[in-house]
């Protein structure tokens, strides 16, 4: 039983802001549906919103895989995008590459990747520039 | 906690025709269609009245308490909603209104737009600690209330934990009758004048508190004809308005919000846009929000099903009231948040998970994997035909028991289809005799 596991897969399309967000809210549903602890659900909400957003304003859009199990739910964030060149300086609060057109959407603050962070118990990104960025991340559930 | 449901959303059963309207419109797909009549899941309605908003054939019915409710007591005292007050055309004297009640049958009248003041002087100082989750959303809608209760359990601890303006009304109109007239309570009648059958629940199964000090809740549909006659009758030296401009414009949406004083505040109303704000606030989309006033109404409460007016000018008219009142004419004692402790919830509310699959996850999540096996079969044609909002609901149904897959009209032309071809390919085959005797038949003939 330990083993059981749920899988979602998502396509994020690039460009189109107005779909981003759905896979993190359905997602988010799911969650609720299973009964997880509200805490745990608002994490996942919260840190995978921020995940999908990025994917859309800087990577073109990708996949995201989640997977759910009693005990955690991981996220894997995939896109082809430009890549970050020091993730480092990335996952500095305040720091931020969004052009002015996704500034005035009330988006690019700088606070995405350390949201991201600050919400997940685990949390990896692998870059190579020119061909895309994975982030993991991982919430537990109790 | 209670697990008794009352509501004030019923059903007229000769009168629906198990059409799906309601069920599409419903927020919490709590609604079925059984046997040809739409049933309501009860633990999941919130009240909110969009089904009887939308019912067609008016199948769906408010229930409030009659005007005869005044005889059951011997002291009555009308809490009129300041939604009240846009419901009539030319209308800058409040004192009509709360005159023309008097007349038909209250000896007293407590404006729970005066209550509304002491909740927002209340709020500004809960507003000032600063152990508390921003952004504060009100809770003086019940609908909304219940919404958060049974989808949105992260956002409770964002929750004002007030009693909503009609609540304290009822408290305190009750205990001035009885310094007035020395009565036991229970021959005290306090009876809300109501834009929504939502307060009827509230007040039959009141959250935040054991019981409501409400008496009654009639519709202002029901009393609003009788008041229009009885108006003329008021002489011009009543003076019965006790409220200001703050009270009186928490009857459309942003009025809470302005009376709390913040800058910050939003204010949205209608269901489905309340439902898009708490997703966003659940996944903390605002970082900058002080205050979040929701209304499951369209325009707020002149928007309830109980009123006569188009909310939209019902808002106008209330716009045109307010010009004549003072700012604000109630305020709590002090300045501290102790001496507004009266109007705080005694108890919390809890979450209520009624939309969680099974209390144990591991179930839930076997429960879901078959949702999701059976909801790939179906056609995705969301059609309602099957008395379920959407093909996903009737998964979830037939995971919990509730329906089968032969309520989709789709796949019961697909088994259907199966059985016809079964039935074809049985009649090409012939009883050997029989097929002997066709043979020979042939033979014969030229």
């Amino acid at each position: 039983m330990s083993d059981q596991a749920i899988r979602l897969e998502y396509e994020v399309p690039g460009d189109d802001f107005t779909r981003a967000g759905e896979a993190s809210s359905s997602v988010k549903g799911v969650l609720k549906k299973l009964g997880l602890p509200s805490q745990a659900v608002r994490k996942v909400a919260i840190a995978m919103y921020e995940g999908e957003i990025n994917m859309v304003i800087h990577g073109g859009g990708g996949k995201i895989t989640v997977e759910i199990t009693p005990q955690e739910v991981s996220m894997a964030l995939e896109d082809q995008g430009p890549g970050i060149p020091n993730v480092e300086l990335a996952m500095q609060e305040g720091w931020s590459t969004a052009p002015d057109s996704v500034r005035n959407l009330g988006f690019g603050a700088g606070m995405g990747l350390p949201n991201m962070k600050k919400y997940t118990d685990e949390m990896e990104i692998k870059s190579q520039v020119g061909v895309g960025t994975t982030v993991l991340m991982k919430v537990k559930v109790s | 906690m209670s697990t008794n449901y009352f509501h004030s959303v019923t059903l007229d059963r000769e009168k629906c025709h198990g059409c799906i309207n309601c069920v599409k419109r419903c927020p919490t797909e709590a609604i079925r269609v059984r046997d040809g009549k739409a049933r309501i899941i009860k633990e999941r309605c919130i009240d909110c009245g969009e089904c009887i908003r939308v019912c067609p054939h008016h199948a769906k019915q408010a229930t409030f308490d009659p005007l005869s409710i005044l005889d059951q007591y011997e002291y009555r005292v009308a809490l009129p909603a300041p939604a009240l007050y846009g419901q009539f055309n030319n209308l800058d004297d409040i004192d009509l209104i709360l005159g023309a009640l008097q007349l038909l049958g209250f000896q007293a009248v407590f404006e729970v737009a005066r209550a509304a003041e002491l909740v927002s002087d209340a709020t500004r100082r809960y507003m000032l600690r600063e152990d508390i989750r921003r952004p504060v959303i009100s809770s003086a809608c019940p609908a909304v209330l219940r919404l958060i209760r049974v989808r949105f359990p992260q956002l409770l601890e964002h929750v004002l934990p007030l009693h909503a303006p009609v609540e304290v009304a009822a408290r305190l109109a009750k205990k001035e009758a009885i310094a007035r007239t020395g009565l036991p309570p229970e021959k005290i009648g306090v009876i809300f004048i109501s834009p929504c059958p939502a307060k009827v629940t509230a007040v039959k199964m009141p959250l935040g508190t054991q019981k409501s000090a409400v008496d009654g809740v009639v519709a202002i549909r029901e009393v609003y004809p009788r008041l229009i006659s009885l108006m003329k009758q008021v002489p011009n030296t009543a003076d019965l308005a006790r409220a200001g401009r703050m009270g009186i414009g928490w009857g459309s949406s942003g009025g809470e919000a302005a009376a709390a004083l913040r800058e910050r505040y939003l204010a949205a109303d209608g269901i489905e846009n309340v439902i898009r704000v708490l997703e966003d606030l659940e996944d903390e989309k605002f970082y900058d929000l002080d205050f979040v006033e929701l209304n499951a109404c369209s325009g707020g409460c002149v928007g309830g099903v109980l009123t006569v007016e188009n909310p939209y000018v019902a808002k106008a008219k209330l716009k045109r009231i307010l010009k004549y009142r003072p700012v604000s004419c109630n305020h709590l004692p002090g300045q501290s948040l102790e001496e507004a402790k009266d109007l705080f919830w005694e108890e919390p509310v809890e979450y209520d998970p009624v939309m969680e699959l099974d209390p144990d996850i591991r179930v839930a999540m076997e429960k879901l994997q078959q949702m999701q096996e059976i909801e790939g079969q179906l056609y995705g044609m969301d059609c309602g035909s099957c008395g379920a909002p959407s093909c996903r609901a009737l998964a979830e149904d037939i995971v919990r028991g509730y329906s089968t897959q032969e309520a989709c009209i789709y796949k019961l032309r697909e088994e259907i289809q199966t059985i016809a071809d079964g039935l074809r390919r049985l009649s090409a085959v012939m009883p050997r005799t029989a097929a002997d005797q066709e043979k020979s038949e042939k033979e014969e003939t030229p």
